[in-house]
């Protein structure tokens, strides 16, 4: 029970991935500022972000179901940081007695998003309405392309229905970006995770400049810091998801640890260019881009995952 | 139709640089009715222009606008000079057009930056917004301030252009072309600008008559009227240059229609300096000793449309009235058309098209009775009065139409 709690608290759970994926969510900022000719914030900032939003005044909104506003936010911590122990116990290779099949962690991935959703319509706001009934709309398109990837990559695996195998299966077969099908399909798991991220082309739920932020416009203070503390941790666990599936996980002996940077930059540098280079598109666009086109190009890679290429 | 929800944009809202409100009533993602509230912002501009010296009155109609501060004083001076039928000089002119031009500069990329901003394109904000910092700078160099230039006068300007500011100037100037190069491709060419962009908020020609638009509005839905090719002010007619139009109607095209003239205003701002440089040295401001009795009409094409100044003088030193009309006006009320049968989406990106300036709009009336100091008349009423008139006017002409 204890080193269960451990991995839960501390290490890969809520204490590590907060702190890496601020770190991440920093590299984004800066990243961005640098395109867009800015300075960007200094190193801390996430950090800073976090601690103030828990000193603000927390603001209820007094026609809103009170409870499930509040517990909306634990709710998504708790599923983003058991996805995150999940993914990074064996993407780390670290050898525990309990790994998860690939379809929880599928379901664990999508605790945040629902979470989001129930708060929004917690708070009895219109324009938190809009984004709600948005974000449904979003995890219904994506959600489909994911799973045929997930599909394509188990069956390139020798059918290891288990993460932690997957991950194996590739250290001694090789990673499987390096074959087409592969490549498609981390094509199409980058733009899940740029919905999944709600960032930029796919964050109408937020939609800064449409309806105010959307999803999380009622949410202020301890309780908005629990939203971005999940986002933080959404920042590491889905690159590094992709870097399990498709780059063969990541290592943190030696000189490996340098090489699992880059693994996890790499993914975060794609996701923070395709999300300065494009605009925000309508939700019914973005819907026919996943069912039409991500689900075209998902299918391929199924097909090709079972003729092994 | 189901249940509509109220989604409300404003009065506080990141798509507003003012205070504003639309309601817009919702079917699910759909707009199928809005409202605008305004209201919020007035300063009784007009009221205040009566209690100062003609003179005095150009520094008070700069600050109707932030971003398009001089064509306000533009159109005073156009109005004022029509009375007292003062003739400028014509390094005056030059002057005039070239600080017209430049303000049409960077009000334009101003523009393409909130736009992109609205549509979550974040890059193009910062980058149109980087390339405007220069021309400020320039406004700067030329008038000492980076808005509100001060720079009219009656009967000229008050600072003149060098040689040497001339040159700085064309040399910023090669440079933001460059830029709107950059930009032109950025924006016309990306896919998902077309999918974001095409074929939303579109109003037709016959939409930009029925609500009287002006602007680039108007030049976007293939209506071709710029104020100054029409009734040319300024140096306007020395120079060479083409009413930009396009006559899809869409936002997109309202986009291709402020970068395309982007250039014709770079192009109109070159000439001038050339102009210039023949012209010598010289006066920059002819000698007005008085404003006689009798009403002024000025217009000028601010970046956003016609700005359109009435000045009634007595022979006093100050106006007695002073009517102003911005192009906001006009346009706003294109959005009942732009808006309805679109998503939330599309109308965030359609009221920001015609680029509001909503401050400039802000109206109020009320009508007093002399003896009793009651209010008299609802908006309703002066409304009806307003119609009437209107009728009449028609009937009129329609007869010296027929005669």
């Amino acid at each position: 029970m204890g080193i269960e709690i451990f991995y839960f608290l501390i290490f890969p759970g809520l204490l590590f991935s907060g702190i890496m994926g601020g770190f991440i969510s920093w590299v984004d900022r800066k990243i961005t500022a640098r395109v867009q000719f800015r300075q960007g914030p200094p190193l801390l900032q996430p950090l800073y972000d976090f601690v103030k939003l828990f000193a603000k005044e927390t603001i209820i909104p007094s026609n809103g179901s009170i409870t499930t506003f509040i517990l909306a936010p634990l709710f998504a911590l708790f599923g983003a940081t058991i996805s995150a122990v999940f993914i990074l116990l064996p993407v780390l290779g670290v050898e525990t007695g309990f790994t998860a099949g690939i379809i929880v962690i599928l379901y664990l991935l999508n605790i945040p998003a629902i979470s989001y959703i129930i708060g929004a319509l917690a708070s009895g706001n219109p324009l938190a309405a809009v984004g709600a009934s948005r974000e449904m709309k979003l995890i219904l398109s994506y959600e489909l392309p994911l799973i045929l990837v997930l599909i394509s990559v188990i069956i390139k695996s020798g059918m290891a229905i288990r993460f932690s195998d997957i991950v194996t299966y590739q250290l001694t077969h090789g990673a499987f970006i390096g074959s087409l099908s592969g490549i498609m399909g981390f094509v199409t798991i980058l733009m899940c995770i740029q919905a999944k991220m709600g960032l930029v082309p796919f964050d109408m739920a937020e939609g800064e400049g449409e309806i105010c932020d959307g999803i999380i416009i009622e949410f202020s203070g301890s309780i908005l810091a629990i939203f971005k503390l999940t986002k933080y941790i959404m920042f590491l666990a889905l690159p590094a998801f992709v870097s399990g599936l498709f780059f063969g996980g990541l290592s943190l002996s030696g000189i490996n640890i340098l090489w699992s940077i880059l693994k996890v930059f790499a993914v975060v540098l794609l996701i923070t260019l395709i999300r300065n280079t494009n605009p925000r598109v309508r939700i019914e666009q973005a819907m026919k881009f996943f069912w039409l086109w991500m689900n075209l190009i998902a299918v391929i890679c199924v097909i090709l995952a079972v003729l092994g290429i | 139709m189901g249940k509509k929800t109220i989604v409300p944009i404003g009065p506080y809202h990141p798509l507003l640089e003012e205070p504003e409100f639309f309601k817009l009533y919702c079917d699910g993602e759909t707009v199928v009715d809005m409202e605008w509230e305004t209201g919020y912002n007035h300063r009784g501009i007009e009221k205040i222009c009566e209690s100062k010296t003609f003179e005095q009155v150009f520094y008070v109609v700069e600050r109707i606008c932030g971003i398009c501060s001089t064509s306000h004083p533009f159109a005073y001076a156009n109005a004022v000079e029509s009375i007292g039928a003062v003739e400028i000089p014509v390094r005056a002119k030059l002057i005039r057009s070239i600080i017209g031009e430049l303000e049409r500069v960077h009000s334009h990329l101003l523009w393409v930056g909130l736009a992109g901003h609205f549509l979550g394109y974040n890059t193009v904000f910062m980058w149109a917004w980087k390339y405007r910092e220069p021309v400020l700078d320039m406004f700067e160099i030329i008038t000492g301030n980076r808005n509100s230039y001060a720079m009219f006068t009656i009967g000229g300007v008050r600072r003149d252009i060098d040689e040497n500011k001339a040159s700085q100037l064309i040399k910023v100037l090669e440079d933001v072309k460059i830029k709107t190069d950059l930009l032109v491709g950025a924006v016309m060419d990306d896919p998902v600008i077309h999918a974001r962009l095409k074929g939303v908020g579109t109003l037709t020609a016959k939409d930009i008559h029925d609500f009287g638009a002006v602007g680039p509005t108007a030049r976007a839905s293939g209506v071709d009227i710029d104020v100054r090719r029409d009734d040319p002010y300024a140096a306007y007619d020395m120079v060479n240059w083409k009413v930009i139009t396009v006559k899809e109607g869409d936002v997109f095209a309202k986009a291709e229609v402020r970068l395309l003239e982007l250039y014709e205003s770079i192009s109109i701002i070159n000439q001038c300096l050339q102009l210039l440089k023949k012209e010598k040295e010289g006066d920059i401001k002819a000698k007005v000793r008085e404003i006689p009795a009798g009403i002024g009409i000025g217009h000028a094409e601010a970046p956003r449309g016609e700005v359109f100044h009435f000045v009634k003088s007595d022979g006093g030193n100050s106006p007695v009235r002073h009517k102003i009309r911005a192009p906001s006006y006009n346009c706003i009320t294109t959005f009942r058309r732009s808006c309805i049968g679109g998503t939330i989406s599309d109308a965030a990106i359609a009221t920001a098209a015609v680029d509001p300036c909503y401050c400039c709009t802000e109206r109020m009336i009320q009508v007093y009775d002399h003896n009793s100091g009651k209010r008299t008349m609802s908006a309703a009423e002066l409304i009806k009065l307003s119609q009437q008139k209107t009728e009449e006017l028609n009937k009129q002409f329609s007869a010296k139409d027929r005669s």
